[in-house]
């Protein structure tokens, strides 16, 4: 292929190739005006370089895309995830993330300790540490956990994480091989379906309703992987105020879910956040304050105090732990030591349970205020869950709608939530979605469950018109929260 | 403004429109080239800060790469001309018809080129007339299979090939989620390709054109967005006959409606040669993976000088009353 020269290009002559394209549809390079009239690329006081490449011809942009691991073929652009890009603009009511309200926290007392701590405890705090994490914290964090009643602990078997979320990915690791099934209810926290997925797992969804993990679906589904000659690795959940469902696994339920798990040799995987941010009760003792041996927990102070600490932990028996301690050594050397010191020096030094009432107190206002817009706003047939406690609500919307493809609508209304699908790893859930009240002041949760609703009453005369539904006859009428909260799976 | 030289510019990008995403990639890659290029440039969003900000510190020009509307629908532009801020691309009332799909499609048969069928309906006639009514009769009429678009937008967002008259009127609920008008278009069976054409008026001059093959066969947004998942072929594997047709439909495009600077046109070339067009963009993307950037490329043009040049030339320009523009927000 013949090149054009740079002393071509100076001269304002493009190079051949493009004199011949731009022939073809009668183009004819002029002399260069004195005053530039629009665009013209060939100016010779900004002279382009010529480049060097040859043209692209059958290239996919990724000269990679070959080598890939399987794990990642599903990770690719996501429309889903680009129509939450508006959140980040405050005309958006973002009830979409789930954001812990940390302004409420005292900053000034926690920048003065984090300084102090430095000052102090600097050639600590910016060094590296132990694999398994400080152990000043791994102390600690026993207190925490006898809080929801897990007090035949040790120190020992407490792996520091970064966040709850490294502790799940390393959990994956030890214990996953591909195509190994994993129990987890449905819905499903997303971070979670994530670990499971990028460890190629296989997972079976296991229905809920208002009390949580629903005992008998779980005997069913290990009946039948019994039968099928499969083993479930683990089932995953999360007891306390679920994230998305916003139900809590009921206390009788906790010893039935043990007990099957006794009589199957299952192995439990905890995970609770949300645990101290009950608004009605007192915490329910934890599986693991149980279950022993027979139970992972993992615990964080993302909610309890920061989530940009990133500093979570896994309890587990000793052999678990060990193999948990080399595969974080080899993800990450060790837990941030000054993410840990903060942590340690917060626990000792402020009184981080009145903050958490604070918190507690902070986000019951919020649910309040998201309860009452729902019931004062949403068309009938929608439903939703109480929660409790936690984040979240867990809406079911009437006549068929689809939480994601009404999503573009949504953005339209300067809305956002969470669709539903995002929470099942088989393709349910697209009649829910996810509401989050943790982070938008009372006024504007109102706002946005009134956009919401408008925008649910505009997708329901759509399909009134095209589908022929009657929207007062979907998802069987009122049955607005309180007493007969549905179950998020519930039709 | 600067003294010597076009040597700063603002690049907007992001917005509230369902393409931010897009727009905010499209956008770094802009001022990514233009520094590279020596053009000081800041990225701004579409927001209340905007106007303020071009007041208090007066740029050369700004490049608009928001995608959707406000970006493309001759709002933003509107504002612009309104307020003097000279800016790089179509004027805004030639950005509302090149915007809006059916209205291109109209002005683009007029001017002699094929089109596919269509028709573009508002959710309200459905519902006065009966969607079962109408949808038959657009099936019978266009036949099957059928694209179903919003009439505005673009990145695919809501693009669906429908196969089977059953799956149409969920379809229908899907795409009227994008926007009130949904045009529905008979599918033309053919290769992809994308035309980028810059300049303006007698100066408008096609890029070689971009023939696409997404490895799922539909370029839908996770082909479009997603790096290895669709084969670029550009110049396009055209016989030299189709490609001078290409070029001069999307040069006859960007002229016929008016368009300024920079425009990319979508076709389909059938079995036969025939060139269809589809929609023409006035913010094309331009990000990692989009056309336009990819022709430029191709054209063994350097894209920071290339937009460094639109730039220039948007900085040059003069208003309606022979003045040179000058920011006066």
């Amino acid at each position: 292929m013949r090149t054009a020269t740079e002393a071509q290009l100076n001269a304002g002559q493009p190079p051949p190739e493009i004199t011949n394209h731009l022939m073809a549809f009668n183009y004819q390079p002029k002399a260069r005006p004195a005053v530039h009239p629009g665009l013209d690329f060939q100016r010779t006081t900004d002279p382009l370089r010529l480049r060097t490449e040859a043209p692209v011809r059958g290239h996919s942009l990724d000269p990679f895309a070959d080598r890939y691991a399987e794990r990642t073929h599903g990770m690719t652009a996501s429309e889903i995830r680009a129509l939450f890009a508006v959140v980040s603009r405050p005309e958006v009511v973002s009830l979409a993330g789930g954001m812990p309200a940390v302004t409420t926290l005292p900053l000034d007392s926690v920048g003065s300790m984090i300084g102090e701590m430095v000052r102090r405890l600097g050639a600590h705090a910016l060094q590296y540490g132990s694999g398994q994490g400080d152990p000043r914290l791994r102390e600690q964090i026993l207190q925490v956990m006898a809080l929801e009643g897990i007090t035949e602990a040790s120190a020992d078997e407490v792996v520091v994480t970064v966040g709850s979320q490294q502790g799940l990915d390393l959990i994956s690791r030890v214990f996953l091989n591909p195509g190994d099934v994993v129990l987890a209810e449905g819905p499903s926290y997303v971070g979670a379906l994530g670990t499971f997925q990028a460890a190629q797992a296989h997972v079976v969804h296991v229905t809920m309703d208002e009390s949580g993990l629903e005992p008998d679906a779980l005997a069913a589904a290990l009946g039948e992987l019994a039968a099928q000659g499969r083993r479930a690795k683990f089932l995953y959940t999360v007891p306390n105020y679920h994230n998305p469902a916003g139900v809590t696994l009921g206390e009788d339920r906790r010893a039935q879910v043990l007990a099957l798990a006794e009589a199957h040799d299952l192995l439990v995987i905890e995970d609770n956040p949300y645990g101290l941010l009950g608004f009605e009760h007192e915490p329910l003792r934890a599986l693991r304050a149980r279950g022993t041996n027979r139970v992972i927990y993992l615990g964080s102070f993302s909610k309890t105090f920061a989530p940009g600490l990133r500093v979570g932990w896994v309890l587990a028996p000793h052999a678990v732990k060990d193999k948990l301690v080399l595969a974080s050594e080899a993800q990450v050397l060790c837990p941030p030591a000054l993410s840990q010191l903060v942590v340690a020096e917060y626990l000792e030094s402020q009184p981080w349970l009145e903050q958490v009432k604070v918190f507690r107190e902070l986000y019951r206002e919020r649910r309040d205020a998201a309860l009452d817009a729902l019931t004062a706003l949403m068309p009938a047939g929608v439903r939703w869950t109480r929660p409790e406690g936690g984040f979240y609500v867990w809406v079911t919307l009437p006549g068929g709608l689809d939480a994601k493809a009404m999503q573009p609508r949504a953005v339209h209304a300067r809305v956002a939530y969470v669709p539903g699908i995002g929470f099942y790893a088989d393709g349910q859930g697209r009649e829910h979605l996810r509401l989050s009240y943790c982070f938008p002041e009372p006024d504007r949760i109102r706002e946005g469950v009134r956009r919401l609703a408008g925008v649910i009453e505009e997708e329901l005369e759509l399909r009134a018109t095209f589908l022929g539904t009657d929207p007062s006859r979907a998802g069987g009428g009122q049955s607005h929260g309180q007493a007969d909260t549905p179950a998020p799976d519930l039709p | 403004m600067s003294g010597a030289g076009f040597e700063r510019a603002v690049v907007l990008a992001g917005g509230l429109a369902l393409e931010r995403e897009v727009s905010l990639r499209s956008g770094r890659r802009v001022a990514d080239a233009l520094r590279h290029a020596g053009v000081e440039t800041a990225v701004l969003d579409a927001d209340a800060d905007l106007l303020p900000a071009l007041a208090a510190d007066p740029v050369d020009a700004v490049f608009i790469a928001l995608h959707g509307a406000t970006g493309e629908d001759g709002s933003l532009r509107s504002v612009f001309e309104l307020a003097g801020v000279p800016f790089v691309g179509t004027p805004a009332e030639r950005c509302r018809i090149a915007w809006d799909k059916p209205s291109a499609k109209t002005v683009v048969r007029a001017a002699g080129h094929l089109t596919p069928d269509w028709v573009a309906l508002p959710h309200a006639t459905f519902r006065e007339l009966g969607a079962g009514a109408v949808l038959d009769l657009i099936v019978a009429r266009l036949g099957l299979p059928l694209m179903l678009k919003p009439a505005q937008g673009g990145s695919a967002l809501g693009v669906e090939r429908i196969g089977a008259a059953t799956d149409l009127p969920s379809a229908m609920v899907n795409c009227f989620a994008y926007g009130d008008t949904v045009l529905i278009e008979r599918f033309v069976k053919g290769t992809e390709v994308a035309v980028s054409v810059l300049g303006s008026d007698e100066e408008s001059r096609a890029l070689p054109a971009v023939e696409i093959v997404p490895a799922s066969g539909v370029f839908d947004y996770a082909a479009r967005y997603t790096a290895g998942m669709t084969a670029y072929h550009t110049p396009a594997r055209l016989a030299p006959d189709v490609t001078e047709r290409v070029a001069q439909l999307a040069v006859d495009i960007h002229r016929a409606l008016g368009l300024r600077d920079l425009s990319r046109t979508d076709a389909i070339v059938d079995a036969e040669g025939g060139v269809h067009f589809l929609e023409v963009n006035v913010s094309p993307g331009m990000t990692q993976t989009s056309m336009l950037p990819m022709s430029i490329a191709a054209a063994r043009l350097d894209l920071g000088q290339a937009l460094r040049a639109m730039i220039a030339a948007a900085a040059s320009r003069t208003d309606m009353l022979g003045n040179k523009s000058t920011v006066r927000v």
